[in-house]
């Protein structure tokens, strides 16, 4: 097993490809949070007095909490008081006009990261709403976009243009004290996208946001709305990245989703935060709060995810099903190499008639990576006819990693109909010498056989985000894809 | 084509082949029997490359090369073929999928342009219905829910697509009724040219029915003890291995 092992191993512990640093001067205010932080970070985005209210309502609530323990994560205490929590790229103070006015250095960033911005953008179809560090630098297609009555701005850019739509939503599918990274985001929150559909629309492209960490120190809260009205239609991708850095970065994301009457959103998620050396040093700690709330009967929420980054991950994207007859999705690929921790999964709360969810999970461990998957199907009495379907499967590379799984099921309707299916398996010996054997190369069906096995995730995602997050495991696993 | 020499190799300290001499030469079809723990399956994976055999003397040609120095990988592009005893399963994988990359990491190899889907899709659809298997098969995970018959035949399609130019086929037999037997055997049949070779390692003679080797050898405690036409197969049949090497009953390493 020894030397198979040490293949694998060889093939799996390629570098992280991302870990450039931009050189962009950037306005930082000074670490630590108190009042006063978050009045300062509320002044400098001139945001109105309701929601300076909310914030400091947050804030008062978060000192009262403390961090979640039940996750099977270990990492030494934060100090939130070392954390810068607002910077912004200096030269983007007065907000850029249009691309061309944008910092050359950050778009050569973007280059970098192969983010369709700019021409490439229109050739791809792809809308991106980028933030770089705390502030959204160049949202494209807006026009086009509002041609149809679409909302697609940065979250700042929301609060100034549409507070109405921010005082009626936000925080209606995760309140301020929800938990403790939730209470903290919603305290000092920077920035982030926000969508809104109107009634009937169908958006006609792909909404992308790209998140990346630039500045030292900076903890990266934002704060995303989607809002699909009745008879909406929209699908939104995030990808994430951040440089290489021997200190840990917080990144402390929300993510409220809602979906009126017959509306369908489509969440997929390319997560590849830098994880940390092989000894695990630095590192993002990505402890994330996304929900769905179908809303609205015959609503839809699908989530996608695929984690192949930070060095610890704490996220279970989540789905309401309040509406009658609506549906919940949670599809995820999760990888943990060398000594990456995720605890991740979901919930689905069935609380309308006939309401369906599917959970299908694929875990990925390698090195000493550990990684836990940990799920809630909650019926409640009201749920006649619930139905729901899991599905988790792990894949095991070498005999250090570990994979566990947490289904909790809570039934309280005696006609739902409740399915779970679990496996694990290891890439084994036998499965490898079989296809070099047949003449592909050792890399190559390592990337075949995770691929296989990540398969029914990843018809889940737009065609074009598929090949993204290939070519991810690809980074994270091994050279090439075949 | 193949020149095995004093062929000696260990698994887990514990010798197994003990000098292993063999010649085969392009378009003959030579059949290895023995017991069980003979060593059969430890040579045709010494062969194919495998880890965990430590090989303590010996060399092994190939077509003029040193076998022993190639990996897995360019052994198999360089037209050595193994047939598995036990077909591994891929969940997820298209059989289709594996064909079309195998086929061309040989191709790629051998300096010729990649075939595109429709040549493939052409070439793969010709070979089915040579190994009398149905399409749906190819769009299919690899040997995911195939049954042992399927999972043998499947084997003998990858040979057909690959088109190698020494196949090694382990205990092929094994788990194949009557009539699975005989398509396998009408499918390598078929692949019988005069450029290609063929070794066939079996423990029963039931397989040489169907396939007619030139030679037969029959490996016992790690050595070939005989050598002689297909009518040395039929001699096995009725008289069976006791007459052989008897320490070749204390050697169960099953690899």
């Amino acid at each position: 097993m020894n030397n198979t092992t040490t293949q694998i191993e060889e093939i799996i512990s390629q570098e992280y490809q991302h870990g450039f640093e931009t050189d962009v001067e950037s306005d930082a205010i000074p670490k630590g949070l108190s009042e006063d932080t978050v009045r300062l970070i509320s002044a400098k985005k001139n945001e109105p007095e309701f929601l300076l209210e909310w914030r400091l309502n947050a804030f008062r609530k978060w000192q009262a909490m403390t961090p979640p323990e039940w996750a099977d994560v270990h990492y030494p205490p934060i100090d939130y008081q070392d954390i810068i929590y607002y910077s912004a790229p200096k030269s983007q103070k007065d907000g850029p006009k249009s691309l061309d006015e944008v910092d050359p250095e950050l778009l050569k960033t973007y280059e970098k990261l192969g983010i369709p911005l700019h021409e490439r953008a229109i050739l791809a179809g792809v809308a991106v709403d980028a933030v770089f560090d705390s502030v959204s630098v160049a949202t494209t297609f807006k026009d086009k976009l509002s041609e149809k009555g679409i909302i697609f701005c940065s979250f700042s850019e929301a609060v100034q243009h549409h507070p109405e739509l921010i005082k009626q939503y936000l925080g209606t599918v995760v309140p301020v004290q929800d938990n403790f990274y939730a209470a903290l985001n919603s305290a000092v929150f920077s920035d982030g996208s926000f969508v809104y559909i109107p009634p009937g629309v169908r958006c006609p492209m792909e909404l992308s946001t790209y998140f990346r960490i630039n500045a030292k120190n900076t903890g990266q809260f934002e704060r995303t709305l989607i809002i699909a009205d009745k008879d909406a239609y929209v699908s939104y991708l995030e990808g994430c990245t951040a440089p290489m850095r021997d200190e840990n970065q917080l990144h402390a994301a929300v993510v409220e989703l809602v979906a009126l009457d017959n509306a369908t959103i489509k969440y997929s998620t390319v997560q590849n935060w830098y994880p940390g050396d092989k000894e695990g040093r630095g590192g993002i700690y990505n402890f994330v709060t996304k929900r769905g709330d179908c809303r609205g009967p015959k609503s839809k929420i699908s989530w996608t995810q695929v984690e192949t980054g930070s060095a610890i991950t704490w996220k279970y994207p989540s789905v309401i099903l309040r509406g009658d007859d609506s549906v919940g999705e949670f599809y995820s690929v999760a990888l943990t190499n060398h000594r990456q921790q995720a605890d991740t999964g979901t919930k689905m709360i069935h609380i309308g008639k006939n309401t369906k969810s599917t959970i299908v999970s694929k875990g990925i461990s390698a090195g000493f990576g550990k990684q836990s998957y940990r799920g809630l199907v909650r019926i409640a009495k009201s749920a006649t006819n619930a139905r729901n379907y899991t599905q988790c499967d792990s894949l095991l590379m070498g005999d250090r990693c570990i994979a566990n799984t947490f289904p909790y099921i809570e039934v309280k309707n005696a006609s739902a109909q409740v399915e779970h299916e679990a496996s694990t398996s290891r890439i084994g010996e036998d499965q490898l010498f079989f296809c070099r054997q047949r003449g592909l190369s050792a890399e190559d069906a390592v990337s075949m056989i995770v691929n296989g096995f990540c398969k029914e995730v990843f018809k889940e995602l737009p065609m074009e985000f598929a090949v993204e997050a290939q070519k991810l495991l690809g980074v994270s696993l091994e050279g090439s894809v075949g | 084509m193949l020149e095995i020499k004093n062929l000696q190799a260990t698994v887990a300290e514990k010798s197994i082949l003990k000098g292993i001499n063999l010649t085969v030469n392009p378009g003959e079809v030579h059949a290895i029997m023995g017991p069980n723990g003979s060593g059969k399956s430890t040579l045709s994976n010494v062969l194919a490359g495998r880890e965990h055999i430590d090989v303590t003397a010996g060399e092994v040609l190939y077509n003029g090369k040193n076998l022993l120095d190639m990996d897995v990988e360019e052994r198999a592009r360089e037209g050595l073929f193994l047939a598995f005893q036990y077909p591994v399963e891929i969940p997820g994988v298209g059989n289709i999928y594996l064909l079309k990359a195998a086929l061309n990491a040989k191709r790629q190899h051998q300096g010729l342009p990649e075939l595109d889907a429709m040549d493939f899709l052409n070439l793969v659809k010709e070979k089915v219905k040579l190994m009398e298997m149905n399409e749906a098969m190819l769009y299919r995970s690899v040997n995911e829910g195939f049954s042992g018959g399927e999972k043998k035949r499947n084997e003998i399609l990858q040979m057909a697509v690959l088109e190698p130019t020494l196949a090694i086929l382990d205990e092929t037999d094994s788990g194949l009724d009557i009539d699975a037997l005989k398509i396998v055997a009408k499918g390598v049949n078929s692949l019988r040219s005069p450029q290609r070779a063929m070794i066939l390692v079996t423990h029963y003679q039931r397989l040489l029915d169907y396939i007619k080797p030139d030679f037969v050898h029959v490996l016992a405690g790690g050595k070939i003890v005989r050598s002689g036409g297909p009518e040395l197969a039929l001699e096995l049949e009725k008289e069976g291995y006791a007459w052989i090497d008897p320490s070749a009953k204390q050697s169960t390493v099953n690899l």
